[in-house]
């Protein structure tokens, strides 16, 4: 009797420790990333300079961006391979409201640029839920071929210079030492933060990606719900494509893609130690994956590495914050055995 | 044939369900009495999963009328079955392993702030918590973290959590699809508590099961479904285990198919 007692408490005592280290593992993508910042400043000091540290932040704005907007649709369960294309055929949409207009078109270029994206979102979201296609890998696939075409053939593959001062401002643009995407990235970041965490509508993203029968059963408007997540995806492609042309200052159709696009924004979601199976993801942790890839980036430079190499430190990271997760759920499924045990109800 | 009660708070009239050419449900007749437990048995495919549904709004049936406390409802969906306090367990919980147990109980009906901005309104968490806490202290279900995600749950404590919801919510009809089928011992009998708690607060429960010992020991009534109708009733106690298994199988003709024969 006294020695059951005794181990159900060191059972339940053996729990709390596992979720501990639940957390630590949690924290695994902070932790690689100081780890990395680390090390590189140890080989290079001059990576913890101001103007270096401008860089990083300019050069991962657009990235960051993305991988929030693909980190609300990565979080229903979906996937959207159109973003790269989608903040490319933006920039190009800006250039040809700004031909015309001219350097006082601003405001006009970025909500053209924004509001593309929104379309381009809202024609995804539609042919996913409404149209029945299998997979969003499927649509997303055909939107990222339809919209680099579209951009290519306005652009006949050339780089477009010019910008808006508003677009270029928002690009590359400097409050103090604080560059000014980087200032946005930081306020979308807040706002979609409160929208997944705190409303109603981002908990409905988090139980379609749980579990889409369940959402069924609780009366959660799913297909809304999904096609909210591409739409927003898609308006954060679109403001990916305001920072970038003001970065370049001007349109390409070219770009966005692999690095700096979309590979590198799905690679900070899943770094960021979301699920591609939906249902979990922080918009905190998608930025230090975005700042991961942009430190790896620019460790590299310095170093006078190839920038090749980049994308082997990217894939291996990916392995690394995957197989921290791996073990998570692991360390998750053993809880839940003693929970069992100890049956504590 | 119909089986009633008095001042019945579910009344259910000649339902009939088909899909495509199977049918389903073929003019199912029964009430429910406030505050009983009432079993639904019959083998795999007997129809009973069908009718339940029909009852939780989660089908439409094609004909027959149900009557929930004196009025006629036609639900289209659960959430119209919901807000006449009818509210369903299903067999996979409808839960979600990514939230918390407190998300999971307001799952689809969150507490927002402020109520005009409907959708887009923020989560009154503290709010939910502190409901969640105390509905499952009232119960006795003693979740350790009801912060944790339900991942970090064993089955007793996501079924126990599944009904509690149900609980707090149906302020009428519970109904139960075979709660204690994937639990241990020690798990379904907490969850046999809930049960027993659930009818003497008042609300009526429908308890779908394929265990005579559970039935045995809470249900009032049994009522036994094969091809899509009731083929009889029985008060269920251990010494009428045998017969109720025979009406299941088949091996008895039911009350309904004798009357055909005549």
């Amino acid at each position: 009797m006294d020695s059951a007692v005794l181990d159900r408490t060191s059972e339940q005592r053996r729990a709390r420790a596992l979720e501990v280290a639940l957390r630590v593992l949690g924290a695994g993508p902070v932790l690689i990333l100081v780890a990395l910042c680390i090390a590189i400043a140890i080989a290079r000091p001059v990576f913890f300079t101001v103007v270096n540290l401008q860089n990083v932040l300019l050069q991962s704005s657009a990235v960051a961006i993305l991988a929030i907007g693909s980190l609300v649709v990565i979080v229903t369960g979906g996937i959207d391979l159109s973003i790269g294309s989608t903040m490319a055929l933006a920039t190009v949409i800006g250039w040809l409201v700004f031909q015309p207009l001219g350097a006082s078109s601003g405001i006009l270029v970025v909500l053209a640029m924004i509001g593309l994206g929104l379309v381009v979102g809202l024609v995804n979201g539609l042919a996913y839920v409404l149209g029945r296609i299998p997979h969003p890998f499927i649509v997303t696939l055909a939107m990222l071929s339809i919209a680099q075409s579209i951009g290519t053939v306005i652009t006949h593959g050339q780089p477009l210079p010019g910008m808006p001062d508003l677009v270029n401002w928002l690009g590359r643009g400097f409050i103090g030492v604080i560059p000014v995407p980087a200032l946005l990235v930081a306020i979308v970041a807040i706002l979609a933060s409160l929208f997944l965490k705190r409303t109603q509508w981002g908990r409905w993203i988090f139980a379609v990606g749980g579990d889409t029968e369940a959402a069924k059963r609780m009366s959660i408007p799913v297909p809304g719900v999904l096609i909210s997540a591409y739409v927003i995806c898609g308006g954060m492609a679109g403001l990916a494509g305001v920072l970038l042309a003001g970065n370049i200052g001007g349109a390409s159709a070219t770009v966005g893609q692999s690095a700096g696009g979309l590979l590198d924004a799905i690679a900070a979601v899943i770094i960021g130690g979301a699920s591609i199976l939906g249902g979990r993801g922080t918009v905190f942790n998608c930025l230090i994956g975005a700042l991961l890839i942009g430190v790896i980036r620019n460790g590299l430079a310095l170093m006078g590495f190839s920038p090749f190499l980049q994308g082997l430190l990217v894939g291996t990271t990916i392995l690394l914050a995957v197989q921290l997760d791996v073990v998570r759920t692991m360390v998750e499924r053993r809880i839940r055995t003693i929970q069992a045990n100890v049956g504590a109800l | 044939m119909s089986i009633q009660v008095d001042d019945p708070i579910l009344e259910v009239q000649g339902l009939y369900k088909s899909f495509g050419a199977v049918r389903a449900l073929g003019g199912i007749s029964f009430s429910l009495g406030r505050g009983e437990v009432l079993a639904v048995l019959g083998d795999n495919g007997a129809g009973k999963s069908t009718l339940v549904k029909c009852i939780a709004g989660t089908h439409v049936p094609d004909a027959g009328r149900i009557v929930v406390d004196g009025r006629e409802v036609s639900f289209r969906s659960p959430r119209e079955a919901r807000d006449r306090g009818v509210e369903m367990v299903y067999q996979d919980l409808a839960l979600f392993g990514n939230l918390s147990a407190a998300q999971n109980f307001y799952a689809g009906r969150e507490l927002v702030w402020p109520r005009w901005a409907g959708r887009a309104g923020f989560l009154r968490e503290r709010a939910m918590l502190a409901e969640t806490r105390a509905t499952l202290d009232r119960l006795g279900v003693g979740i350790p973290d009801i912060k944790a995600d339900l991942a970090q749950m064993s089955g007793g404590q996501r079924q126990a959590i599944a009904v509690a919801r149900a609980v707090t919510f149906a302020s009428k009809i519970v109904i139960l699809d075979e709660p204690t089928a994937a639990l241990g011992l020690r798990e379904g009998a907490r969850v046999h508590d809930l049960v027993r708690l659930l009818a003497d607060s008042g609300v009526s429960v429908i308890l779908i099961s394929h265990n005579m010992q559970e039935v045995t020991e809470l249900a009032d009534r049994a009522v036994v479904v094969r091809r899509g109708q009731i083929v009889g009733e029985e008060i269920p106690t251990p010494d009428n285990h045998a017969r109720i298994v025979s009406l299941i199988v088949g091996a008895i003709p039911g009350i309904t198919e004798k009357k055909e024969k005549r």
